[in-house]
């Protein structure tokens, strides 16, 4: 189970939290947007293997959504930033 | 269970030394090359040296044979799925099974035991009763079971009323069943390298030579390799690749568990698959139970899944299967699979020339190992889709024609 550092509570078991995918995904321009922006914005999501920005939502604890770099292969959890602020630099 | 036996219900045959001869420095060119040998990968090999005589063909495996998720799942093959698409690729899937051992001439421990999904609340039963009518329509083989039906066959399964999640009715493909995945990538590796393809382990594509749209090779780590068409077969990592090769795909990368008890006592000869409490069960040959469960919720490459994700599992295979109590655990893994929107694969061509792919079967590819090969293998050497992968192609994430089979595909495969 994945010890997720909680920028408000501190570090807290896994099952306290839900998952939100990739960080950073902006609404496009509805009235103009094409085919291919939309369907990138639905469907589109790195995958990187190595260090990934995503969201996590503490349910079970303060309820607030948080950014966060972790890792997809070692599961070590980076620097966590709030969402639509300054994302903190992809660590080495 | 509380007197446990460890009796072999089913020796296994003994394995030869060598199945086929290993090559180990790949040529300078060949007429395709096939990134992955997972199962995928190996039937696409197969179908194209046997339905297309194309044969200067190199499989390259960044690990060993079938060491990614080939040889790690729960090997539950069916083709009861709700869409006439589906239908159409995972039966054909299931006819090539029927044939397969004999066919490639290497056992595979094929055996149509049955399928069954269990049903467990009002919108359950609507699915199912959807799923199991649109299965009539497309003559796929389909049973609708009482729970009194589901006892007969499977005396094990707790029908009790009174449990959390009763089991109110359940569909029951009947040439729905299990083979042994190691024994059935061997087998397509032997015959596949019998009829001329190079099978190389140990060589990791690092990057494509790519010129004007088109592909014309691969780099490994052990030199570049030239090629007319490339495929990528590369189940939980088709991401890594696709970026190398300059696209992205609507694809992500998570752990999926699964377990096997101790050797036990026959006591299940069919499948049992519950969705909504996360759980199927099946008994290998030996007597091991093979269970699986739901995937982490998180992208990984790590090939573990969180031990929470087991004990949900295991809870809701003690409340269906009371005899399951006392039986012990033996052995967990994870894999990691290749999830798309609409738990559908993606076998088709790339914004690249002659630069192919194959992905997406997420959480169930290993029943559709045969077909996921042939129509790959299609596509590859006429440049076109097979009518069974045409649907399937990369283009309906922006058309709009997805294949959802959410509720189809189940718990986990
Ligand atoms: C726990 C678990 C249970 C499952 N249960 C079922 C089930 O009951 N029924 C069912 O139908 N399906 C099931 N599946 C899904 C099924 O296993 C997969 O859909 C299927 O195996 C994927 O195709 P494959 O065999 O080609 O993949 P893999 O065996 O993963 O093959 C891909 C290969 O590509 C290689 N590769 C990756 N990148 C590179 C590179 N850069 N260079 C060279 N090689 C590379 C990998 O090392 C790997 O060997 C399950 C999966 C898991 C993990
Ligand atoms: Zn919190």
């Amino acid at each position: 189970m994945l010890n997720i550092p909680c920028p408000y509570c501190g570090p807290r078991d896994e099952t306290e939290f839900h998952y939100g995918a990739g960080a950073n995904i902006f609404y496009p321009e509805p009235a103009s947007a094409t085919d291919e922006e939309w369907s990138k914005f639905v469907f589109i999501r790195e995958n990187p293997k190595g260090w990934h920005a995503e969201r996590w939502v503490h349910s079970a604890g303060c309820r607030r959504w948080f950014n966060v770099w972790r890792n997809t292969i070692t599961h070590e959890f980076g620097p966590t930033y709030k969402p639509f602020t300054d994302q903190p630099k992809r660590p080495a | 269970m509380a007197t446990t036996t460890r009796r072999r219900t089913v020796e296994l045959p003994e394995h030869p030394d060598f199945l086929w001869t290993a090559r180990v420095t790949p040529k300078k060119v060949y007429d395709v090359i096939i990134i992955g040998g997972g199962g995928h990968g190996l039937s696409t090999a197969y179908y194209l040296a046997k339905n297309h005589g194309i044969t200067n063909i190199a499989v390259l495996e960044k690990g060993w044979l079938a060491g990614g998720n080939m040889a790690r799942n729960t090997t539950v093959i069916r083709s009861n799925y709700l869409w006439d698409e589906s239908a159409g690729i995972y039966e054909h899937s299931l006819k090539l099974w029927e044939n397969l051992e004999e066919e490639v001439g290497y056992e595979m421990f094929f055996s149509q035991r049955g399928v069954m999904s269990l049903a467990h609340s009002v919108s359950d039963l609507r699915a199912k009763s959807r799923n199991y009518h649109a299965n009539k329509i497309n003559d796929i083989d389909s049973e609708w079971l009482t729970p009194e039906q589901v006892k007969e066959i499977a005396p094990i399964v707790n029908i009790n009323p009174d449990v959390r999640y009763p089991v109110l009715g359940a569909t029951y493909q009947p040439r729905g069943g299990i083979a042994k995945h190691d024994w059935v990538a061997w087998g397509y590796a032997k015959a596949a390298a019998d009829m001329g393809v190079d099978i190389i382990q140990g060589c990791e594509v690092t990057g494509f030579d790519i010129r004007e749209g088109k592909v014309h090779g691969v780099k490994t780590n052990l030199g570049p390799i030239a090629a007319q068409k490339v495929g990528m077969v590369a189940a939980g990592h088709s991401s890594v690749l696709a970026n190398l090769a300059g696209f992205d795909i609507p694809i992500q990368s998570r752990p999926l568990q699964a377990l096997v008890s101790e050797l036990l006592e026959q006591v299940h000869n069919t499948v049992i698959m519950s969705g909504m409490v996360h759980v199927y069960v099946s008994q290998a040959h030996k007597g091991e139970l093979v269970m699986g469960a739901g995937t982490d919720a998180f992208n990984s490459y790590a090939q573990r899944g969180g031990f929470h994700v087991i004990e949900h599992q295991l809870a809701a295979a003690i409340e269906l299967f009371p005899i399951f109590e006392r039986a012990h655990l033996l052995r967990t893994w994870g894999g990691i699979v290749d999830i798309s929107p609409d738990a559908s694969p993606i076998i088709g061509r790339t914004p690249v020339d002659n630069l192919f792919i194959n992905t997406g079967w997420g959480t169930g590819g290993f029943k559709a190992t045969p077909a996921s090969g042939w129509t790959m293998a299609h596509t590859i050497a006429t440049g076109e889709p097979h009518e069974l992968n045409a649907a399937f192609n990369l283009e309906r994430f922006v058309t709009g024609h997805l294949i959802d089979e959410h509720g189809a595909a189940g718990v986990a495969h």
